[in-house]
Order: structure tokens, then sequence, then C-alpha cells
């Protein structure tokens, strides 16, 4: 056997740095023309930014018409309107994209590598993301879409539905369908060839394994949606009777080809929530992710499922007993790794020393609300039961404690989280602190009493409500919390544009992190490392740490109790 | 584990108080933590069913959220406390992991047990010439579904916007159909072949049991019974166009008889209406038929260009 330099083996491999000679792009034409990942990520994250609060006015809109019954504030059409914009808003344009754009930001930095695979594949897939938000919000200077958000066939087609905004809608679905595709299929590349030395698939950063997995259902589930949306237009322009009974389609098609894209959304849009929570509460708990393969193969094992739960969004429909026997089982067993994670997260915390950091609340708020709009998941998995609840405001609610609870409370616990590493600055904790009680009362304010109003015979969808229907003081209490969470909101919006100019400089690693992100300066320079260190668990940071102490004897790791931004 | 082991002794403590609160406040809780009922058996059951989850769901909701909180103040940051570097525990993990699932198994053989109180049509308490039926003489044996022994109300209903129309069966040779408000006579079981003529509703009467959504092209099916009289109100709960929260629906229970008489009333207006539509009608042709002979001068040419005109 030859002789081996493991000495050499071990160094880091040479790069040569460019930042010095190549000056750093600037000007609005340089963010149009860009193909770095960060830039991209950046244009992502403020585009969502605006979408989510146009979709939030959008709610904020059909809340006040439903403050009080019988109220003519908005008429019907306006309001089928706006809840068709918001729904569609904030699946296609917030929940869905923000995970793109975060993973965009932060995937080759939190794996070592020095942009995305096709940089400027990713370019094109945030363009036609910009440009189908345009194209639905285009319709509101004619006639918005007003189908709700799943465009139920035969109300969507030509015949019930003849305006523009229909197929402003399809057009929408078409282009973000094949900007998530594309950016996924770029991502699968990225994180399949792109690794850091050292970093194998059980040292991958556990919101990099839920972007790999949000990545795979994405072009299973795309697809679909894709090709459906494809149907709907040729029915409606070109002469083809897909949906139409009349002519040997069939209306309950829809049904199954769009669901069978809709609940894996549910899952595209909540497992990299269920990523920042795994990142997030290791680092303020001080403790190792509890069970590190359980969660990444719960990460898995949630997808996997979730490609065979759809039809439980039509246990009313005109189905099968077996049918629906199996859809409720298939629901039932998806509900056992949703739970795994959650014990893991309560057992990273449990014995550690939990720091109070706006991230971390609004993780942990995150978590608790996620767990309500799980338990009422498996009230609805139970078909009899459903029966009475589907199409209620009981759904209404459950919809909302999962996508608010799980993507939009995470979204907030990555905004607050590294909004160092993007910016170079920190955001206000104290202001964070107001923000995150705000929403999460005006949360809970808003959506626990639906549950009730559904139950007590509220159909969704509805744009007044009788006096006697004795669901008024429901209405008032759901309203005032909605205008309780856009106050929340507002505080984070100011803090984020008041913390871009004043807020502390954060320095490379203000929270002493995990994960490779944090080994680079705050903003990263255009080249991410000039070096990457090998990859020895899945807490590289950690190990930097450990390596400076014992090479130093400086003290590196934190005394409990003292934030580390000011060690 | 000293958490675990005293939200064990929670968890005993509370099941059976929450059951018991259950069980008395049933009626009370009815929309506030419960789906609605009224006197027909499948809401009933579905209500039973629903209760049997929310009394696992809240056990399992104060035992996570309860651990999660006491984590949260317990183990809060504090000087010269070091954090336990714990990456996992395998047996613990397959304990939740198995815990989980038999909760599910649980819920699954309850669904199953309460399914066919909920699904399959009951035996009517009257025949259709409004006579009660014996008590023991419904069902040959106790798996049997549907339908029924005996006499069953079989209704067509179909949604368009944005209102019900029902059609019932021909008794006497009588047709009768009627919108929005659906009689039923008391103690007979109403079987519903629900579809549309236009887009997707949902029928839903609350009180009455579960959803079935009215598809073009399809027939659903669903059911119910009441008891005793009275008015139940409900509305489409798909949505269905623009007026989609104005298609109510009412059902209203009334004693064989009164229903009978009805039934009857009903038929009679329809024959009346139809008989003026049709004599108006005649007229109308006849009408039209002056006017074409003083117009043309002939018949003949009237029929060819009946079409244009």
């Amino acid at each position: 056997m030859a002789s081996v330099d493991y000495a050499a083996r071990k160094a880091p491999r040479p790069q040569i740095v460019t930042d010095k000679v190549r000056p750093e792009p600037k000007g609005w034409l340089s963010w149009i023309t860009t193909t770095d990942h960060k830039r991209i990520g950046i244009l992502y994250l403020w585009t969502v930014a605006i979408f989510f609060v146009l979709g939030g006015v959008e709610a904020l809109l059909i809340r006040v018409q439903l403050g009080a019954p019988e109220n003519t504030l908005l008429s019907p059409e306006r309001y089928n309107q706006l809840f068709t914009m918001h729904g569609t808003t904030m699946i296609f344009l917030v929940v869905v994209p923000v995970w793109a754009g975060l993973a965009n930001y932060l995937l080759p930095l939190m794996i070592g590598a020095r942009d995305v695979a096709f940089p400027r594949l990713n370019a094109w897939s945030y363009w036609m993301f910009l440009f189908g938000g345009l194209a639905l919000y285009a319709s509101f200077f004619w006639t918005p879409p007003e189908a709700g958000w799943f465009s139920y066939v035969p109300l969507s087609t030509k015949e019930y539905s003849p305006s523009g905004g229909q197929d402003a809608w399809i057009f929408m679905a078409h282009l973000t369908g094949l900007s998530s595709m594309l950016g996924a299929v770029n991502f699968i590349a990225t994180i399949h060839n792109m690794r850091a030395p050292g970093m194998g698939w059980g040292r991958l950063p556990l919101f990099v394994w839920t972007i790999l997995i949000y990545s795979y259902l994405i072009v299973l589930a795309l697809s679909s949606l894709t090709a459906t949306v494809t149907m709907l237009l040729t029915d409606r322009h070109f002469g083809t009777n897909f949906f139409d009974p009349a002519n040997g389609g069939s209306a309950l098609l829809w049904q199954h080809l769009f669901w069978f894209f809709g609940h894996p959304e549910v899952y595209i849009f909540v497992l990299p929530a269920f990523g920042v929570f795994s990142e997030v509460i290791p680092v303020f708990a001080r403790k190792p992710i509890f069970g590190y393969k359980a969660i990444a193969a719960a990460t898995a094992a949630i997808a996997f499922l979730g490609m065979l739960v759809w039809a439980h969004h039509m246990f009313a429909t005109p189905s099968a007993t077996v049918v629906l026997a199996f859809f409720m089982l298939s629901s039932f067993v998806i509900a056992v790794p949703t739970g795994v994670k959650i014990f893991n997260w309560i057992a990273t915390l449990w014995r550690g020393t939990i720091e109070f950091r706006v991230a971390l609340l609004y993780a942990v708020g995150g978590i608790g609300t996620f767990l309500i709009g799980g338990i009422t998941g498996i009230f609805l998995a139970v078909f009899p039961v459903d029966w009475q609840l589907t199409d209620t405001y009981f759904v209404v609610a459950h919809m909302h404690y999962v996508a608010f609870g799980g993507s939009a409370f995470a979204m907030f616990a990555a905004l607050y989280f590294w909004f160092p590493k993007l910016t170079g600055r920190m955001l206000s904790e104290s202001m964070g602190k107001v923000s995150f009680w705000l929403t999460l009362v005006g949360f809970h304010t808003t959506f626990l009493v639906q549950h009730s109003a559904g139950l007590s015979g509220m159909p969704r969808r509805v744009f007044e409500y009788p006096i006697d229907a004795g669901w008024q003081a429901y209405n008032l209490i759901s309203t005032v919390g909605a205008f309780i969470i856009a106050l929340g909101v507002l505080v984070t919006i100011v803090n984020v544009v008041r913390s871009l100019k004043v807020g502390t400089l954060a320095g490379p690693d203000p929270w002493k992190a995990n994960t490779l992100e944090w080994f680079t300066t705050s903003p990263p320079p255009e080249h991410n490392f000039d070096a990457v260190p090998r990859i020895r668990s899945v807490e590289p940071m950690k190990d930097c740490r450990r390596q400076v102490e014992e090479a130093t004897g400086a003290q590196q790791h934190l005394e409990s109790g003292r934030p580390m931004a000011h060690v | 584990m000293a958490g675990f082991a005293s939200i064990t002794l929670v968890r005993r403590a509370l099941a059976p108080a929450l059951l018991a609160l259950l069980v008395t406040a049933a009626p009370a809780g009815a929309g506030l933590v419960l789906p609605e009922a009224g006197p027909s058996e499948n809401a009933e059951n579905i209500r039973t069913l629903y209760g049997i989850i929310l009394i696992l769901a809240v056990i399992v909701f104060v035992g996570v959220e309860g651990v999660l909180i006491f984590c949260m103040f317990k183990y809060r940051a504090r000087k010269g406390r070091v954090a336990a570097q714990i990456h996992g525990n395998t047996r613990l993990e397959i304990g939740w992991t198995v815990g989980a699932a038999v909760i599910l198994v649980f819920l699954t053989i309850a669904t199953f047990v309460m399914l066919p109180g909920i699904k399959n049509p009951a035996a009517s308490d009257v025949d259709m010439n409004g006579n009660p039926v014996a008590a023991n003489a419904a069902f040959a044996a106790t798996d049997q579904g549907a339908p029924p022994e005996g006499d069953v109300l079989n209704i067509k209903v179909d949604g368009q916007q944005y209102v019900w129309q029902y059609t019932y069966p021909s008794i006497d040779d009588k047709k009768v159909f009627a919108y929005t408000d659906l009689y039923v006579p008391v103690g007979m079981t109403v079987t519903l072949d629900i579809g549309s003529n236009d887009v997707q509703h949902s029928w839903w009467i609350p009180a009455l049991g579960g959803k079935a959504d009215a598809l073009p092209g399809y027939v659903n099916k669903t059911w119910f019974k009441v008891t005793e009289p009275g008015e139940w109100r409900g509305q489409c709960a798909e949505l269905c166009g623009r007026n989609h929260a104005n298609m109510y629906a009412r059902v209203i229970g009334l004693p064989f008889e009164e229903w009978r008489a009805w039934y009857d009333e009903q038929a009679a207006d329809i024959e009346t209406a139809e008989q003026e539509a049709a004599e108006g009608r005649r007229q109308l042709e006849e009408q039209q038929g002056e006017e074409a002979v003083e117009g043309t001068g002939g018949g003949q040419a009237t029929n060819t260009d009946g079409e244009s005109e």
C-alpha cells in the first residue's frame, strides 16, 4: 500500500478568490441580470413579502365583511373574488415560493457550495414566479377569478365563469408551477452534487433535508397541476370536454387531479417549515437535535404518504365506502411521522438551556399552533365525521392552523433567525417579541372560534349570513383577531425596514449557531466562502468552535444565560 | 422523566372527568364544541363519534402542549445551567411512535363500529299508509344494510343555482315536486338521490346528518329520519357561484296525516298550475294562429315560418 498524505487530504481545497478582482455589480439593472443565488433569494423574499401583504389585506376585507351579519359592504361578486385571490395568493405566491426564496439564499451556504447547480435556470424560475403573480394580479384591473383557489368545475368552466379572470388564474398556475418545478430540479441537482467535503446524507442540515423532499414533492405534484389546468384551459377555449358530464367528461375528475396536487402541496409548504423548526430549536436550546435520523426519515415518510391522501378532501363526493376508508387510513398513518417530529422537537427542548429569542418564540409558537391543526386533522380524516365538518368554518380553522401555524410562524422564525445573515444586521428583539405575542394572540383569537362557527353550521365561502343564524359572536371575535394579527405583522415590517438601516451589526455568527452558513461573513461575499471546512458532523460550526477552543484556549462556547451576540 | 409521569397522572384523572362532562353537556355543547344533531340517528351517531375523538384529542393536546409549555418554563436558560447533550433515545422514540399508532388503531375501530349507524338508512317507523311498523319487524339480521325493509320515502334532490328542487315519488299517480322546503313525514326514513343540474352544490342540513355533494353527472345518496315534528335549516355547502350564501334548504317534519294532506294539496296545486299553463299556451297558440292567418293568408306558411318568428 502506498502511503497516504493524510495532512494534505484534510487541508481545505484551494480556492481562487475573485471578489477583489471583479467589483460587485451595482444598480437596479444588476438585480435584473443577476444569477447569484443570494440576490435571487432576496428577490423572491421581497416579492413574497409584497404578496403576503396583499393577501393579508384581502383577508382583512373578508373579515370586515363577515364581522356583522347581513353586511352589505361587499357585493357577492367582489367577495368571491377576494377569497379566491386571498387563497390563491397565500398558497401559490406566499407559502410555497417563500421556501424557494429562503432555500435559494441558504441552501448553497448550508452545504458549502458556491451557488446552485444551474444559476441561470434559477434566475428564470424567479422571473416566471414574478410574472405568474403579476398575471393573476393584472386581473384586478378587469375581472378577477371568483371560483375559489381550487377552481372546481363546472363553476370554473366558460359557461359559469366566462370572464378572463379564470384564465389569468390558469396562467398563474402554469407560470408558478413551471417556476417551482424548475427551481426544484435545481435544488435536487445542487443537494445531490455540491455538498461540502465530508457532508454525507447523515450530516445534511435538516432544513436542507426538507428542501430536498419538498423539491421531489414539487416535481411529482406540480406536474399534475399544470396538466390539470391545461385541461381546463382547453375545455374553456378549444372545445375539449374533459370535465363536461354532458359530453362524456367528469366533474369529479377535476377534484381527483387537483387534490393529487393539492394535498402534497400542503406538505410542500409545511415540510420546509418543519426544517426551520429543526434548525432554530437546537440552536436556542443549546442542544443537539433529538433523533436526527428519525426527523429526516419522518420527512421522507410524510412526503411519501402525502401522495396517498388526496381524496380526504372529497369525502362528501359520491365515492365508494372502500375508497373513503382507504383515504381515512392513509390520513391516519401520516399523523404518525408528523407526531414523531413534534415529539422530537419537544425532546430537543427537554433539559436544554432555552434562550427566549424571537426566532425561538416563533418556532415554539408555531409548533404549539400546528399541533392543534394536526389534531383537528384527525377529526377531518374520520370520513363520517368529515361529512359534518367539510366545507365549513371548521375546515377554514383547521387549514389556517396548519398553514399559518406551520408555514407562516416558521416564516417569521426564519426571518428573525437568518435576517442577520442576509443583511449583516440584527432585527430588534423587543419589537420582535411584541410582534410575536400580537401575532400569536391574534391568530388564536381569529381561528379558534371558527371551529365553533363550523360546528354550528356555518359553511365556508358565504358572503353573508342571516342575523338569526347565531354566528355573529364567533365572526365578530374572528374579525377582531384578524386585525390583531395585522398589527403584529405590521410591527415586524417596521422592524425590518428600520433594522436594515439602524440594526446592530451582526458579525458572521451572532447566535453561535450550528450550520455552515454562519461560517462566512454576513452578508456573504458573492462567492460565499473563501474556504470550506471539512464536515465531521451535523453541527460543523460547533466543531469549528471546539477546534478553536482547543487550539487557542479562548472560550468559544456559550455561558448559559448570556446572549451570544454580546460575547 | 418526572414531567412525563405527572402528565400521565393528569391524563388518568382527566379522562373520566371529561367523559362525564361531555355526556352531560352534549345538548348544550352542540355548535360550540360538538356538531349539531337533531332527531335523526345518523346525526346523533356522528356527534357521538366526534365526541370519542374529542376526548382523545383533548388528552393528546393537553399532554403534548403541556410538556411543551413545561419545557419552556423549566429549561429556560439561566446562569450556570448546562444543556444536556442528548442525541436521541431509540426506545423512547419507538415508544411514542407505537403510542401514536395505537391511538389511531382505536379510532379506526371506533369509526367502523359507528359507521353502519351513520351510513345505512334506518328502518321506517311508519309505512306508506301512515300505519306504525312494529319495532322488531324492521331488520331480518343485524348486519343488514340499505335498503331496509318496509317503506322508505325516496326523494330526488337536484341542486341548481341557487335553489334546491325536490321530486317526490308518485302516490296515486300524482306528480309532486317542491323547492327549498322539503316536507317529510315523521318516523319515515327518507332517502335522498342527490344530483345537480349545473355546477357543484352540497346538500346539508346540520341537524339531520352530514353533507352529500351534488355533482352533475353523478347521483349521491344520503338519508335521514326525523322522529319528531319540527323544522331544520341548512344551506348549500359547496361554492356554487355568487349567491352561494343564499341557497337555503329547510326540512319540515309533519305527522304522517298532515304530511299526506300537504302532499295531496301540493299535487292539486301543481295540477291546477299546469292546467292553467296549458290553457294559457293553447290560447296563445290560437291567438298566434289567427294572427298568422290574418298576416299571410294561409295556415301552411305559418308552420314553415314558425321557427323564425
